[in-house]
This record gives C-alpha cells, sequence and structure tokens, in this order.
C-alpha cells in the first residue's frame, strides 16, 4: 500500500434526488388524503362541506398547537405526558384571573405562564436539578401558607419564602448530588399533580369568567368587516407557530442541537453541545406552545374546567408520531405532526359524519396510529 | 510456522482442531487462514497484539460468527455450530472479560439459564439448585449460595459462577478471554488453581492474555496470531518470553507512513500530575505544536480516560491541564473553544450521530458562519461538508446522506472531518483506525502528517496530534514520540528513534521491571482493568 492522493478519490459530490427523503416528508400526507379521500367518498355532502372542513380545523387546533411542542420534545428523545393537564390548568388560571377582572390578554398571558413555569419545573427535574425545584415549591408553599393561612402581610411573607428559598437551594448544592430523572416519570408523576393543582385552583369545579370577552372569539369563523379572514384567528395562530418552529427546528443552532440530542446525546455532549442548557430550553418552550393551546381550549369551553383535555396528551403524542418522529429521538418534523393532527381529527369528524358510535371511532383511531407507525417502520427496513 | 515442530503430538486425536479458517469484515481480512488445536487436558495460551484476530477467532469457535473458509473438529467428530447455544450444547464455552451474567437473577438461575430443567413448562428448581451446588462445589467454592442475585457477589465470584455455567452443561473447551483484567492478584491465584484443577479433569482450556507472565505461569503451549494468521505455536516453559514478543510483533514497517518534515513548535498543551476517577494516575504529558505524540499500551490501561479526562468528558481529580495558556474548568464546549477537538475510540455510540446527515456531523461543534444572523442553512452546511467529503475522499451519495450509510472507514473520516471543519488547533485521536480497512487507515495516516506538518500553501500553521492506538506498527510509524501507558501509568514519551516495538510491548504488558506490575505501590487496590477489543 502506497501514499494515496485524497485529491483523485473519487467523490460523488453531487446531491443526488432522494427519494427515500421525499417518501419520508409525504408518506404522512399520502396516508392523510387516502383517510380523507375515504370519507370524501363515504359522506360527500356531509364530510366536504366548507363548515365541517372548518370545524376540522378548529378541532385541530389545539393539538396542533400542543404538537409543536411535544414535536421538539419528542424529535430530542424525550417524552411528555403533561400537555392534557396543563392545558386544563391554564383554563381554569384564566378564569381565575378574570375574575379578579384581568384584562382578557393579561389574563391569557398569565395563562401562558403558568404552563410555561410548569415546562420549566419539567426540564428541571429532566436535568436532574431536583434540589433547586424542591427549594421553589417549598418556597412558594411557604409564602402560600403565611399570606393565606396566618394573614401576614406581603412584606413579611415575600422575604420570609424568598430567604427559605435561598437557604433550602444553598443546602441543595452542598449536599444534593444531580440525578437526572427520565422525562417519562417526571411527567408521569407531573401528569396527575398538575391537574389535582387545577382542581385546587379552580375549587373543585368548573370556573366561569364573570362576562364574555374577546378569548372567547378565538375560534370563531370571522364574520362581517373581518370575513376575508376566513379562518378563525386561533388557526391562523397554529399555522404561523408551526412555520416559525418548523424554520427554527431547520435554521438555528438551538434546533440543530435538538436534532442531535435525540438522534445520539454522547456525540452532541463530545461536540460542544450543552445538554443541560438545551433540554430545559425544551420543555419551557414546548410548555409555552401548550399554554397557547390551553388559551384556545379556553376559548372554545369559554370557561375554566379542570377536567378538560383528559388524556389530549395522547393525541397530541399520536399526531407527532404518526407524522414520522420516532420515539428513539432524531426523527420528526413539524409538517407531519401537523398532518398528524389533521389526520387524527379527519378520522375523528369522519366516523362521526358516518353515524358511527363512539367505540367504533375508539377502535377506528388506534387502528390508524399502529398502522401508520407499522407502514413507517416498514419503509425504514427497506431502506435499510 | 516457526515452532510448530517443538509441540509434542499426542497419539490421540486434538479435543478441538480448526483448519484454514478465514473470516472477512467488509473490506479487512480478520482471520487469514488459521490452523489451531488443542489436546484434551491442556491449556493452550492465545497469544497476539490487538486486532491480531484473537477475538474473531475465538467467535468462530463459540458460534457467534460463521466462517468463509476452513472446518473445525471436536473430539474428531465436525463441528460446525450456527449460534453460540448450540457451541455451548457441543461443550464449548466462553468467558469473555465482560461478564455476561444476569446481575437481577441468582446463581442457580444463571447458571442454568437456557438449559432449564424442568417439566414442560414448569421449572424444576429443586433440581436446579442441585446441579448449580454440584457446579460450584467442582469448582471448588461451595460457599458461594445459589439462593442469591449474582449482582451481589464480587467481580471475582461472579466469574466462577460464569465458569459454573460452562461446567453444569458439561464443557469439553473452555475459552478464557483476558479472565484476570479486573481481578486482583490473590483472585489470579485462585483463578489458577481453578485452570489447573479443570484441567486435571480433562478439560481443554484456551487461555487468551496480553500479560506474557500469566502465559508463562498458566500455560503448557501457545499458539501467536499475527494479522490474522497463526505465526507460530510452541511449549511455553520451553519459549523464552523475548521470542514470544518478537512473533507478536514480528512485521515490517510498510511504506503505509508518510513523514515530512515537521518542526516543532511552542507548547500547545501541557499535562501535570494528571489524576482521574479511577484512571489515570498522575499523567504528566507535554505536547507541542508540529508533533505527533502517541499512547501505546494495552486497552484498559486508561489512555482512553486519559484523554476523556483532557477533553473534559471525564472529572479531574487531581492534576492541571493547561491548553495554551488556559487553565480552568473543563468541559467539551471550552476545549473547543480552546481549539481543541477529540475523535473518540467508539465512532458508534458516541463519535457519531448515526442517523443524522455528514453535513450535520461534520458541523455539529461549530454551528456558526452558515447563515446571517447567527441561522444555520442546511445547504451552506453541506456546502462546508462538500469540501471535507473532496478533501478526505469520503465516498457517499451526498452531504445529507445519513451517516450510519456509510462503510467504517468513512465514518472514521467523518468524525475527523468535523476536527478540520472547527479548524482545531489540537487533535485528540483515540483509536483512530479502529476497525477500518487499510485503503483508509492509509489515507488517515496521510491526512495526520499533513496536519503535523503544516501547510505553506495557505499558510495554516502546523496543529499538535495526541493520538491514542492499540495498533504498535501504526504509532511506530506516525508519531514522533510515544508514552507507554500500563495500569493507568503513563510512562516518559520517547522519540520514536529511541524505543522500539519490542520496548514498548514489554512495558506495556508488564514484563519489565517497571511501575507497572500488579502490586507495584502506590496502586493498591486499583487493579487495571486490561483487555482485548478487535
Amino acid at each position: 500500500m502506497t501514499a494515496i492522493d485524497f485529491q483523485s478519490a473519487p467523490v460523488e459530490a453531487a446531491p443526488v434526488f432522494d427519494w427515500r427523503l421525499l417518501l419520508k416528508r409525504l408518506g404522512p400526507l399520502v396516508g392523510f388524503a387516502f383517510v380523507f379521500g375515504l370519507f370524501s367518498v363515504l359522506r360527500p355532502r356531509l364530510f366536504l362541506s366548507y363548515g365541517n372542513l372548518q370545524i376540522m380545523l378548529l378541532q385541530t387546533a389545539v393539538v396542533g398547537t400542543a404538537a409543536l411542542g411535544m414535536t421538539m420534545i419528542i424529535i430530542a428523545g424525550g417524552i411528555d405526558l403533561s400537555p392534557g393537564s396543563n392545558i386544563a390548568l391554564t383554563t381554569v388560571v384564566i378564569a381565575v384571573l378574570l375574575q379578579w377582572n384581568w384584562p382578557p390578554f393579561w389574563a391569557a398571558l398569565g395563562g401562558i405562564f403558568v404552563a410555561t413555569l410548569v415546562g420549566l419545573l419539567i426540564g428541571a427535574l429532566v436535568i436532574g436539578r431536583f434540589g433547586e425545584v424542591a427549594s421553589g415549591i417549598l418556597g412558594i408553599g411557604t409564602f402560600l401558607v403565611l399570606s393565606e393561612y396566618f394573614t401576614f402581610p406581603l412584606a413579611v411573607a415575600i422575604p420570609a419564602a424568598v430567604v427559605l428559598l435561598i437557604l433550602c437551594m444553598l443546602a441543595s448544592w452542598r449536599f444534593l448530588p444531580r440525578v437526572p430523572i427520565s422525562s417519562f416519570i417526571v411527567t408521569l408523576g407531573l401528569w396527575g399533580s398538575i391537574r389535582g393543582v387545577a382542581e385546587q385552583v379552580g375549587g373543585n369545579s368548573t370556573v366561569y369568567p364573570p362576562h364574555a370577552t374577546w378569548l372567547n372569539e378565538l375560534l370563531l369563523t370571522p364574520t362581517g368587516d373581518h370575513w376575508w379572514w376566513i379562518l378563525p384567528i386561533g388557526v391562523w395562530m397554529t399555522i404561523v407557530l408551526a412555520i416559525i418552529v418548523a424554520l427554527a427546528l431547520r435554521y438555528t443552532k438551538f434546533g440543530r442541537h435538538i436534532f442531535a440530542i435525540g438522534s445520539n446525546e454522547q456525540t452532541a455532549r463530545l461536540c460542544g453541545v450543552n445538554l443541560n442548557w438545551t433540554k430545559l430550553l425544551i420543555y419551557t418552550i414546548a410548555a409555552v406552545f401548550v399554554g397557547i393551546a390551553g388559551v384556545l381550549q379556553f376559548s372554545y369551553l369559554t370557561m375554566g374546567d379542570p377536567t378538560t383535555a383528559f388524556g389530549l396528551e395522547l393525541n397530541i403524542i399520536a399526531a407527532v408520531v404518526i407524522g414520522g418522529a420516532s420515539l428513539n429521538g432524531g426523527e420528526g418534523s413539524v409538517f407531519g405532526s401537523m398532518i398528524g393532527a389533521l389526520m387524527m381529527t379527519a378520522v375523528a369528524n369522519g366516523c362521526t359524519k358516518m353515524g358511527w358510535q363512539n367505540s367504533v371511532e375508539l377502535m377506528v383511531t388506534g387502528g390508524i396510529i399502529i398502522i401508520a407507525v407499522w407502514l413507517d417502520g416498514l419503509r425504514h427496513q427497506r431502506a435499510g | 510456522m516457526t515452532f510448530s515442530h517443538n509441540v509434542p503430538i499426542p497419539s490421540s486425536s486434538p479435543r478441538l482442531l480448526m483448519q484454514g479458517v478465514r473470516k472477512r469484515f467488509g473490506a479487512t481480512l480478520a482471520l487469514g487462514g488459521v490452523d489451531f488445536s488443542v489436546q484434551p487436558g491442556q491449556v493452550m495460551a492465545l497469544v497476539g497484539e490487538n486486532g491480531a484476530g484473537k477475538s474473531t477467532l475465538m467467535k468462530v469457535l463459540s458460534g457467534a460468527h460463521a466462517p468463509d473458509e476452513g472446518r473445525m473438529w471436536l473430539d474428531g467428530q465436525p463441528y460446525a455450530p450456527r449460534n453460540p447455544l448450540e457451541a455451548r450444547r457441543a461443550g464449548v464455552a466462553m468467558i469473555y472479560q465482560e461478564l455476561s451474567l444476569a446481575r437481577h437473577l441468582t446463581v442457580a438461575e444463571n447458571i442454568l439459564l437456557g438449559v432449564e430443567p424442568g417439566r414442560g413448562p414448569l421449572m424444576d428448581w429443586g433440581s436446579a439448585r442441585k446441579t448449580a451446588a454440584d457446579a460450584m462445589r467442582q469448582l471448588g467454592r461451595p460457599d458461594i449460595p445459589v439462593d442469591v442475585p449474582v449482582g451481589r457477589l464480587s467481580i471475582a465470584s461472579q466469574q466462577l459462577v460464569e465458569i459454573g455455567r460452562a461446567i453444569a452443561v458439561g464443557c469439553r473447551v473452555l475459552v478464557l478471554d483476558e479472565p484476570t483484567s479486573s481481578l486482583t492478584s490473590r483472585d489470579i491465584e485462585l483463578l489458577f488453581d481453578l485452570v489447573r484443577r479443570l484441567k486435571s479433569r480433562g478439560i481443554s482450556i484456551i487461555y487468551i492474555s496480553h500479560f506474557l507472565e500469566e502465559v508463562k505461569e498458566v500455560s503448557e503451549v501457545f499458539t501467536v496470531l499475527r494479522d490474522g494468521r497463526s505465526v507460530g505455536s510452541g511449549v511455553t516453559a520451553d519459549t523464552p518470553t523475548e521470542k514470544i514478543i518478537s512473533l507478536m510483533v514480528g512485521r515490517d514497517v510498510e511504506d503505509l507512513y508518510p513523514r515530512s518534515n515537521r518542526t516543532r513548535g511552542e507548547e500547545l498543551l501541557r499535562v501535570e500530575n494528571l489524576a482521574g476517577d479511577p484512571k489515570p494516575l498522575a499523567a504528566s504529558l507535554s505536547l507541542h505544536r508540529g508533533e505527533v505524540v502517541g499512547i501505546a499500551g494495552l486497552v484498559g490501561a486508561g489512555r482512553t480516560e486519559l484523554l476523556r479526562t483532557i477533553f473534559g468528558l471525564e472529572a479531574v481529580r487531581d492534576g492541571t491541564i493547561r491548553i495554551g495558556s488556559y487553565f480552568g474548568p473543563a468541559s467539551p464546549r471550552r476545549r473547543w473553544a480552546q481549539s481543541m477537538g477529540m475523535v473518540s475510540e467508539d465512532r458508534k455510540t458516541e463519535g457519531l450521530a448515526l442517523r443524522l446527515s455528514i453535513a450535520d456531523n461534520t458541523t455539529l461543534s461549530k454551528l456558526i458562519g452558515l447563515g446571517p444572523a447567527g441561522l444555520v442553512f442546511p445547504s451552506r452546511q453541506q456546502a462546508a461538508s462538500a469540501k471535507w467529503i473532496q478533501r478526505m475522499g469520503i465516498k457517499c451519495r451526498s452531504a445529507g446522506q445519513p451517516v450510519g450509510d456509510l462503510s467504517g472507514g468513512n465514518q472514521q473520516k467523518v468524525a475527523i472531518a468535523r476536527l478540520l471543519h472547527h479548524d482545531v488547533d489540537v487533535l485528540l485521536l483515540d483509536e483512530p483506525t479502529r476497525g477500518i480497512d487499510v485503503g483508509s487507515k492509509a489515507q488517515i495516516y496521510r491526512l495526520i502528517d499533513e496536519l503535523a506538518g503544516g501547510d505553506a500553501s495557505t499558510g495554516r500553521k502546523p496543529r499538535a496530534i495526541l493520538m491514542v492506538s492499540s495498533y504498535l506498527p501504526e504509532l511506530m510509524g506516525v508519531c514522533d514520540r510515544i508514552a507507554v501507558m500500563c495500569r493507568g501509568r503513563l510512562g516518559l514519551a520517547r522519540p520514536v528513534a529511541q524505543t522500539s516495538e519490542h520496548q514498548i510491548m514489554t512495558e506495556a504488558t508488564g514484563a519489565a521491571e517497571s511501575t507497572c506490575a500488579p502490586d507495584a505501590p502506590g496502586a493498591p487496590g486499583q487493579p487495571a482493568t486490561i483487555g482485548v477489543s478487535e
């Protein structure tokens, strides 16, 4: 073996048309077209009407928005079981804030803020910051007990809570090792806890805002002066957010790091990606989208309901997985997830339009999830 | 076949006979026609450098790989196991250095795993315990309880359980692959006693070890593998250690290693008394611009840990690392910023994200300058990596192709391309040519030489390279200086001209009177885990 000339080595650098990539992108779309076409043929009048198409978009908005965050999390190799509960909490918080006479905009923002705190909590636990989380909860708890139960003035309650928080934080840094917890377990635990918080905040019942606000109109078909909007503003929000997330995943460092972490966390670490910071950011940003989904859900319900969106997280995960994401991480796309969300809606809506019972709808939906992922696996095997 | 005439040929047929075994993995010829035989009740040592083909040969023997050519006989019967279970049932058992026990199952459950006694679907626990207790008694350790989860036993006891598993199914050939790697010297003595006991029961033992003093103590005969061929065998007691080493090494350096004029520049990396947890132990080292320093040693000596500690992937227990003028905390992120990059020894689980594209893998550590306003444009990523695909001759369809589709050699080039894309000054290369074809190896050797030499046409200064390799000829060919690491201790880096493969091998195997002996002061209770991996 003599020296080898690098330059003369055979290289086919010209990009070749990659049909596999195209199939991957279009796979969920083909599935959606099939389901959509099937119901269109079977019930053309009912299913394909302008009104029904609009309703389907509305029904997709909540799941679709929450699926944006779930897409990021699943690509990074994690999972989130808390969105259903978190959406319920958001609706309750908004309703309560409206009862306190906050302006609608700020009430909605308050709801999103609380949802985001939940995301921060999940992220912190996933990266092993148990001590910090416990200290934070203890601090808030102390404040609530002092101010609400013992009716201390804020000037006493706040400093006392802050001092306790700092002491606990210092103690945890000194004594507690950092133990990461899997996102499945963290969010399985919070799945119940957050709904409990929602019920507590809502006083164990639905919370009615004192009067109707424009928040109730986010998912209404525009009429009058705004007819040219065509779609409800909530649907537009989902579409715009989806485009932003899709671009961010593709064109930012943060987005590339998400794929790298999900594909191989060790490699990401070797390449200097800040794993903890990135993960914390992923769960926090995902929770912002859950909060926005909560605002849409509130708009749909026109009240705060601690029992709403029960099990919705499974629809959200299903949408992302139907869209071609891998639960092993490293794969997934916003476009796919949105198609997946539409598919879930189309199946549910189509079954209703067929006059099928809810039991049939459940069976069909379950079957479609499994078939979609099986087809995806089949394609992988062929390719690999 | 230097020594084959020395092997006593008994009248009876051999327990195990392997003839003309060949095995090829892609472009790599792992076994190029091996002849091997063991007599009943004989302890045969199988020695050779890392990559010589020992593991592959044993995998063929144990049914994990099917040979491309060649035949095997067990006690005169043709033997061609299709999988490890068949081999085990035929009486061929392997004890790997990484024990393969189910930690949560009990001793008895482990011993009878896969061959559980019972009636129909029901497990016969009484008979299982009895068989397991019998096996442990035969090993001279009836004191090990059979109802305890093996995870609670010491490593040495776990190894006994694994050997017990082999005994329980009536094994005729027992392969011990680096069995002393994680044992203390007392446990090693006990193991040797056990080997003699098994031998007296007529079991043939194939003993694989890098430590020649162990080979001298425990084996009767030996076979040396080199480059996938059996190059010699003989009676251990009649053969000086020196002779065995030269059989293991004996190879001319081919024209594989170009060497341009290198000018040694300023010091870029200085490591002083670096200690990790548990390895390395007080390592000191200096690396200058325009030089390639190699670290030789056996797998498990702590070489990988040394590189990982320098790169901030493992915690520093003691000592200092200085990069240029920088002291301070280490993390991979900081190291990249300090113009240092690392190629991991484990491409698949750490080095590369196999499902991501070549472009993503190449640019991951430095996603800047690939678009306006800090954005990352995939087209720019692909353009950036296309340059390295061209330069390094990476065979692929496009820069967007997943790295997992490529051959090992091309994958490794992608891992190295990441360092070049980042344009680092200090390259840490851990086994950069492991498991790749000779053509890719030659390209990588040439690349290393170019990097150490600098590029006059572009004005790129020479870089500094710290390289770990288990393949001695490669270190001798590529490096300016070589330091030997043994059981966590790093020796002095000596110029290549002042050392030899023979001497390095002697130091690395602990055959030399050095700090490296198992019971050397300063390393109490710190048995180095030494082993092979090919």
